[in-house]
């Protein structure tokens, strides 16, 4: 089945996960939340939410603590840049196993 | 009501008359006067419309793009170098989708420099998925600003609106300027598909992948070479579009006829001469004086480049013994682009029926060398009697 039917005629992607498709094997650093040092995590109420903002990938959520949804994450650093805590920091695929990575 | 006016003027009145939203034009001769009377309507508040001065044709067009986008009804107008500097948005207009009208008031571009009047500026853009429309006297400007904004949104694709600077641009002839009322039956307000809106927020034209995918709604998306198929199938689907827009035109204003070509004496010709523009009326004076001579040729003007009506044109020049294709611009290293295109559309259509005419291009009046009457029915007159050559022949030429 090809695209005839689809709702555009032009390249419209809409806010969400996975509309620059799956992230795959290409990663170099993924992001990683430290709770004790996330706003929202320590003072167990809302507030800061700036990597869910940022997100380019739409891949964070609004929740205490903030998920991140690696299946889409593309490891801009993008969340570990705005977070004015540095809650999250970028960290080399390389260092975790493929047991690790089967979780995800 | 008739007026007298000039071109530029012509083409203002149009896009006045189509309460265009926002108007983002940088001046360059021979278009200013154009948009110089926009920003005075404008200005006045004559017109209600945001009037958006830009330090550059690429800005020009980044702007109406963007206003297109979140649904504005757009307008720009250029020439020559302005409209190659805009090159790159010009482009991304057509694959956008985005029903941007544009003026191009048709001048030679540089190097070396130089502002008179010659086709090469809108013709270098024949393959950037804009259609193109030409015109041939003051109402077809008027006319076309406001059919060019209703097929534009018809279909989705922007048009560009050519016409020839300063022997259109900036002479005075007389013109009928339809009603607002009538105006406003024939084109309704732009209602998008999709329009920029901050509560239902979407990235427009971002990096697209060369195979299809699912996206967020998990429904299969496009990639990128489909989106630019459909832009092929549905600038062929507006030639179809074209003639509505001319059929609904004539049902209100009462004026327009064949939507694609422009022929004068052409029934019984054996020879024609085909051009684009304004030249195609001044080849009409020739064709009255070789029929006195008792010579059998006629002129047709082609008021659509692209998409091109490559099926009208063979119908039209069937049986025909000889084509004469006069340009004012072309396609450096071959020949010009319209002698090539209609050569191709005449093999397409007629290949093997025995109709075939001869074909032969003129190229003349290149960075507003003068053309003269006299030279125009002696090309005809000797292009009749004999194909003179398979090359381009340049007249005017003082080498
Ligand atoms: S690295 Fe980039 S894509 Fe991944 S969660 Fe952070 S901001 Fe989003
Ligand atoms: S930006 Fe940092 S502190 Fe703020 S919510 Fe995200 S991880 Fe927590």
């Amino acid at each position: 089945m090809g695209t005839r039917n689809y709702r555009r005629k032009t390249s419209h992607s809409e806010h969400g996960p996975g509309d620059g498709g799956r992230t795959g094997s290409w990663r170099v650093e993924r992001p990683v939340l430290n709770t004790s040092l996330c706003i929202p995590c320590k003072r167990n109420a809302e507030a800061c939410f700036m990597c869910w903002l940022f997100c380019p990938e739409v891949v964070i959520s609004r929740t205490i603590p903030p998920a991140i949804d690696l299946e889409y994450c593309k490891g801009c650093g993008i969340c570990a840049e705005e977070c004015p805590t540095k809650a999250i920091t970028m960290v080399d695929e390389a260092d975790f196993t493929d047991e690790d990575k089967d979780k995800e | 009501m008739h007026i007298i006016e000039n071109g530029n003027v012509a083409a203002a009145l149009g896009v006045l008359l189509c309460r265009v939203n926002v108007i983002a034009a940088y001046p360059i001769t021979p278009q200013t006067p154009l948009t110089e009377r926009l920003s005075e309507y404008v200005e006045s508040g004559e017109m209600q419309a945001e009037y958006i001065p830009v330090e550059s044709e690429h800005s020009a067009l980044a702007v109406c793009i963007a206003a297109s986008s979140a649904g504005a009804r757009t307008f720009t107008a250029t020439s020559a170098n302005g409209l190659l500097y805009m090159h790159e948005q010009v482009q991304w207009a057509a694959g956008a989708r985005l029903p941007i009208v544009m003026c191009v008031v048709n001048r030679a571009v540089g190097a070396p420099w130089n502002v008179w009047n010659d086709q090469q500026d809108s013709i270098s853009q024949r393959d950037t998925g804009w259609i193109q429309m030409y015109c041939s006297d003051h109402q077809q400007i008027i006319d076309a600003v406001i059919k060019a904004y209703w097929l534009a949104e018809k279909v989705s694709i922007p048009i560009m609106v050519c016409y020839d600077g300063y022997i259109l641009s900036h002479t005075y002839m007389p013109f009928d300027v339809p009603d607002q009322e009538k105006v406003d039956a024939f084109l309704s307000p732009f209602r998008p598909d999709y329009a920029l809106n901050p509560d239902q927020p979407a990235n427009l034209n971002t990096v697209t992948l060369p195979d299809v995918r699912m996206d967020v709604r998990g429904e299969l998306a496009h990639g990128y070479m489909e989106i630019r198929y459909l832009l092929q199938e549905e600038m062929r689907t507006s030639l179809t579009v074209a003639a509505e827009a001319e059929k609904r035109f004539a049902d209100i204003f009462g004026r327009g006829g064949d939507p694609y070509i422009e022929p004068y004496l052409c029934a019984d010709a054996q020879y024609i001469a085909v051009g684009l523009g304004s030249l195609t009326y001044q080849l009409r004076v020739s064709v009255d004086v070789l029929r006195k001579e008792g010579i059998k040729v006629g002129v047709m003007g082609v008021r659509f480049y692209r998409p091109f009506p490559d099926e009208a044109l063979a119908e039209a020049l069937k049986g025909k013994k000889g084509v004469i294709v006069f340009e004012k611009a072309l396609s450096y290293g071959y020949e010009g682009a319209l002698v090539s295109d209609l050569k191709s559309a005449l093999y397409d259509h007629l290949a093997g029926t025995g109709v075939m005419p001869m074909v032969q291009n003129i190229i003349l009046g290149i960075g507003g060398r003068d053309i003269r009457t006299e030279d125009l029915t002696q090309a005809l007159r000797a292009a009749a009697k004999s194909r003179v050559s398979r090359q381009p022949v340049w007249i005017g030429l003082k080498l």
